[in-house]
Formats: C-alpha cells, structure tokens, sequence
C-alpha cells in the first residue's frame, strides 16, 4: 500500500509536468491540424536556457526565489521568441500545402532545434546546481519533498489559470472560434493569424515553465531530453482527446500515474522478468490502446473523419 | 521543363531508348570499379548503403507514397528483418542457417510484424497513425535493448557480432575473389548483389504503382471515402501495403546485417525512420524515380559533408562546428527549405497534380 502510495504521489508530480507540455501539442493540434513536432525540443530549450541562467545567477549569489523566478521569464521569452518565428517561417507558408509538408519541417525544426542546443550546450548531461535544500514531506505514507508540491501545485494553477482564459477572455473566444472553423472566424472578424500566433505564445511559455520544471525534478538537462518528452505529452494530449484542453490535462495526469504505477509493479507482476527498464514503452502501450478503443480520446468531442 | 521535354522525345524513339539502357547497364556495372579509383574504397561502401537505402526507400514509398499511410516508425521492419537474420545466422544462438533460406524468411518475419502493425492501426488516418507507427518503432528498439535477460536473445545493447556473411556452397561474399582480370573485393560482391535486389525492388515498384492494387492504393490515398464506395476493400488493401513495405524493408534487413556483421539497436533509432521518410519526401513521394534519386541523394549529402571538418580546419584554422553536428543541421536546414519551396519533392509525381487540391491540402483550410 505504502509503494502504491509513493508511486500515486510521483506519477501525480510527473504527470502535471506531462500535462504542461500536452497543453503546448493540443491547441496547436485543435487549431492548426498539425502535431508540433519541435514543440518537446522546445520544452528542452527552455529548460537548459533555465539552467544557465540558474548557474549564473547562483554563481552570482542570488537569492535563490529570485533566480527561479528570473530563470523562468528568461526561458519564457527565449521560447515565445522561438515559437512565434517557427511558426511564422516553417508553418504558416505551407497551411495550404499537402499535409505532409508541415509535419515534415516540423520534424526538420525539431532536428535544427536539438542540434543548435548541442553546439551551445555540448552534449553531455548538464546538472541544474540545487538551489535549496529540499524538505521532505509525508502524505499518507508517500514521501515527497516540497520542491515536488510546489512542482504540482504551480502546474495545477497555470492549467486552471489557462482554462479559464479560454473559457472567459475576449482572446480565449477568439481561439476557440479559429478552432472550430478558422474560414468563418475570419469572417466574422478573428484575425486568425494573429489567434495562432497567440496560441504558439501561450503553448511556448507554458513549455518553457515545464521545461524548468522538468530540470528542477530530475535536476538534470540534456539537449534530446526534449524527444521523449515531447513523446509522452502528445500521448497525454491524445489520451485525453487531442484539441481539447482540459482533457490534455486529464491525459498528463492519468499518464504520469499510469507510468509510475506500472513501472513500480512490472517486476512483481511478471516474476522479474520485466523490469523497469520498459519503463518508457507503457506510454506508446496506453496510446495504442486509446487510439484503437477510444480514438477520439477520454474527452473528445468529435472524433470525425481524422480518427 | 526544356531537360524533360528533350529526354521524352529520346525515350520516345526506340532506338535511343536501348541505347540509353545500355550505357545506364555499363555505368552501373563498372560503378565499384569507378567509384573506387577515383573516390577510394570508401564510397564503394557508400554505395553500397545507399542501393540498400534504395530498397527501405522503395518499401517506405508503397506505404506512404502509393496508399498514404504515414509511418514514422519503418526502421522497424528494417531491425526485424536484421534480427532475424542476425540471430538465424550467428554464434548467438548457434544457428547457422543459408541464406537463401533466410532472406525469404526474414522479409516474412517483417510482412507479418507490418500486419500485426497494420491490423490494430487501420483506422487511424494520417497524423494519428504517424505517432502510433513511431511508437510501434519505439517499442521494438526499447525490446532490442532488454531482451539480453533473463534470457538473453537479443545481446541488448552490446548487439550481435559474427554474423555470418553472405555464402553459397563454398562461395563466400566476405572474402576477395578474381573474376576475369578484375579483383573483387567484398563491398564489389556485395555491390553487384545489392544492385540486383535493388534492380528488382524498383522493376516491382513500378510494376505495382501500374497495377490493380497500386490503383486501389492511389484511390485509397486520395478518397478512401470515394475508394470504399468504388468497391476496394479498403482493410486488406491497406494492410497488403504494409506488409508489402514491411518486405521490402525485412529483406534489406537481412541484407544489412550480412553486409555489417555486426547489429545492435543503435542502428535503428528514430532518426533512422525520419531518415527514410525524408529519402521518399525529398526524391518525390509516389515517384519511383524521385525516391531512388532521394535516397541516393540522402545516402551521400551526409558522407559528403563529412569534408566539413577539414574544410574548416583550413578555412577557419580550427573546428568551430562539429562535423556530425553540422551534418545534422544542414540537414534540418535542408527539410524545411525543401518543403517551403517545393513540398512535393524533387520529382513529384504526375499523377499527384492531377488531384484536385482541396483532397490534398490540410485540414486547416476548412
């Protein structure tokens, strides 16, 4: 029982970081048709960007709220930066072209991406410098340091804080009609472009935070980090039915405790014989299965033709 | 296009088309010897990988090329198609098996991996079936890598090694024979047998694009909607082509892994499939000719900016960039721009610009 609940607990943290990074994949997925591919690597810019500035501002002795609120607008800027020009320059030419074309500059970003990372940052392992000394806490037999807490809670409030902007906000409208039928949008007065460049902000600096998030958890960086990541989070955003946003969230959390569940029992339920180390085929198992039982996901609405 | 004008009233006239033939016979016959005297040994090999890149391509281009279906994950049936050759044929196991026993049988091992793919995923179209292949892909290498314990099959991560070459009766292709004055060393053997698999692969493409079920494969592509109405029976359809990418990329497994002697799952990342993927995008997806000339292209572009690192080294007096770095993003640098400027590749194909546009374009228009 203790195992299960430590494995709830972390599958819980990870899975919130899984849900930041799905939110990025599924509303360019509900507006543009386009799995992001280069949206993980982005995530990984953001977070070995937070690193750095984390090892500056340390060196300089900072004090240490200051240099994670700091290391986290840098990364945020850096990425909305990044994320505004791919989406001007690699996909807004080819919206009209086969839809091949723009899965393959994504994959062509996503290559460009994890190569200029490993000429600035090299390609060996980089160690985030512990800023605090963690505590722990115990909840219900699980131990989890307040890092870990502070991790889910701040996940919890952007997802809630995005929600309700698209929910409410004049922008939020706007975005949801572009994503219903963007041709109509436009007529009744939606700068599209403007609403899918919007949406490459929001889903940037939402990566760039997880990104940080994802340093401080492991506290390590490494510029293919971005890959399986990106992987799982499009899993989250399938699992949760892809274009919506809340199920996106859903997804992240589901899967980060599918995940943590079933990589802590695979050795007692087969005898030994798998290990942890199948850890990362449990997310490509759960996409599997949704996509064959359930292909418009937990909370899709319309599954159409695309399914 | 004045070059393609000129080259079909050549190939219109009979004489000059046997004549052309021919001259492309002997070139490709005596390529080994050529390539080896002026560009050295090296590219023999080179060409070697890339007449087997020819096959991946060949076989990548049936599933996405002629019936549309998107798979990001075909470097799989490569590593199934290795595997089993590598295991049936290695002290690994200590199964020695011929070859020609096994190359029919790992290109069998590989259609029906294709089918246990296609079966589940049939109903997935487009960028939902791209990430299922990918992570079908994923599965295996991670399989690859831990099936050393507890029993070990696969050798996990170090590979298998000793592969046994290719050989018939006394005839063995890793060591040097003399034929008719000339010498011919194991990548010329290799070469000439690689060169007629990929000879056959492209006789078959072309043979399938013009047949009944390349048609149903088009109109799949196309309108699976308009296909189904039209009477294919658009499951099996689509299931034949995988499992008849799957062959192709199951027999250029096998190849590979007589050819390297040596496999492990490094060979069969991710990168892999995209590169392949990017051999068939490139040349001209759907065109036999275009996804020959992308993976020749692709086969070579990486070997040739290998020269990056000299070259800096005299130009800059010292290596600022990495050369495999560099390679790598050259080559992200050249995805993008070639799908930005032309995105149906090299060579597209002429049927494709006979589609109305509005079956083709993305989603986003409407």
């Amino acid at each position: 029982m203790e195992i299960f609940a430590q494995q709830l607990v972390n599958g819980l943290v990870l899975g919130s970081i899984y849900a930041l990074v799905a939110l990025g994949y599924t509303m360019v997925y509900g507006i543009l048709g386009l799995i992001n591919f280069a949206h993980g690597d982005i995530t990984m810019i953001g977070a070995l960007v937070s690193i750095t500035v984390v090892q500056l501002l340390a060196a300089a002795g900072m004090p240490a709220a200051v240099t994670l609120v700091l290391a986290g607008g840098v990364a945020m800027v850096v990425c909305v930066i990044l994320g505004v020009s791919i989406e001007r320059v690699a996909y807004r030419p080819l919206r009209r072209a086969p839809r091949l074309a723009p899965l393959i500059t994504a994959i062509g970003i996503s290559i460009l991406l994890q190569y200029s990372a490993a000429l600035i940052w090299g390609k060996q392992y980089i160690a985030m410098p512990e800023l605090i000394e963690p505590t722990r806490i115990s909840i219900a037999g699980a131990q989890l340091t307040d890092l870990q807490a502070a991790i889910f809670l701040l996940a919890c409030l952007i997802m809630a804080g995005l929600l309700w902007f698209i929910k409410t906000s004049r922008m939020g409208r706007a975005m949801r009609a572009t994503e219903q039928n963007p041709d109509v949008a436009g007529l009744m007065g939606v700068n599209t472009n403007t609403v899918i460049a919007f949406t490459f902000v929001l889903g940037s600096a939402i990566g760039a935070i997880a990104g940080l998030m994802v340093v401080l958890y492991y506290g390590l960086g490494h510029y293919f980090m971005g890959f399986m990541l990106g992987l799982k989070a499009f899993t989250a955003a399938v699992l949760g039915g892809i274009g919506n946003v809340a199920g996106a969230v859903l997804g992240g959390l589901l899967l980060g405790v599918i995940e943590s569940l079933a990589s802590g029992y695979i050795g007692d339920l087969t005898g030994g014989v798998l290990g942890s180390n199948y850890r990362d085929i449990f997310a490509f198992l759960v996409l599997v299965l949704v996509l064959v039982l359930k292909p418009s996901g937990l909370m899709g609405q319309h599954s159409g033709d695309r399914a | 296009m004045n070059f393609s004008a000129t080259f079909g009233t050549l190939s219109s006239n009979p004489h000059w088309r046997r004549m052309a033939w021919i001259v492309i016979a002997l070139i490709l016959l005596a390529a080994p010897f050529l390539i080896e005297a002026t560009l050295g040994r090296s590219w023999v090999r080179i060409t070697d990988v890339a007449l087997l890149f020819i096959m991946l391509a060949l076989g990548l281009n049936i599933v996405v090329g002629f019936a549309g279906l998107l798979d990001l994950g075909y470097i799989a049936f490569f590593a199934v198609g290795a595997y089993s050759y590598a295991l049936l044929a290695s002290p690994q196991l200590g199964i020695h098996w011929p070859f020609l026993l096994l190359l029919p049988l790992g290109a069998a091992v590989a259609a029906l991996f294709g089918i246990l793919l296609g079966a589940p995923t049939l109903r997935l179209r487009g960028d939902y079936l791209a990430i299922v292949t990918l992570g079908f892909g994923e599965i295996i290498r991670v399989f690859l890598n831990n099936l050393n314990r507890p029993v070990n099959i696969t050798n996990g991560p170090q590979g298998i090694t000793l592969i046994d070459p290719l050989q018939m009766g006394g005839f063995s292709l890793s060591q040097s024979h003399s034929f008719a004055g000339l010498t011919f060393s194991p990548v010329h053997s290799y070469y000439f047998v690689f060169l007629v698999c990929a000879v056959l692969s492209i006789i078959i493409s072309l043979r399938l694009e013009n047949s009944r079920v390349g048609r149903a494969w088009m109109a799949i592509r196309d309108d699976e909607l308009a296909a189904s109405a039209m009477g294919i029976n658009t499951r099996n359809v689509k299931l034949l082509a995988f499992a008849m990418g799957a062959t192709f990329g199951g027999l250029a497994g096998a190849l590979f892994a007589s050819f390297q002697g040596f496999i492990s799952p490094e060979s069969f990342h991710l990168i892999d499939s995209i590169m392949v993927l990017c051999m068939v995008v490139l040349g001209g997806m759907g065109n036999v000719a275009g996804v020959v000339l992308g993976a020749v292209l692709l086969t070579a572009l990486p070997e040739a900016l290998r020269y990056i690192g000299p070259l800096q080294q005299s130009w800059f007096g010292e290596i600022l960039v990495e050369p495999s770095d560099a390679r790598m993003l050259l080559f992200g640098l050249a995805l993008v721009l070639m799908m930005l400027l032309r995105p149906s590749g090299i060579l597209p194909p002429r049927r494709r610009r006979m589609a109305p546009p509005s079956l083709v374009t993305n989603r986003a228009t409407g």
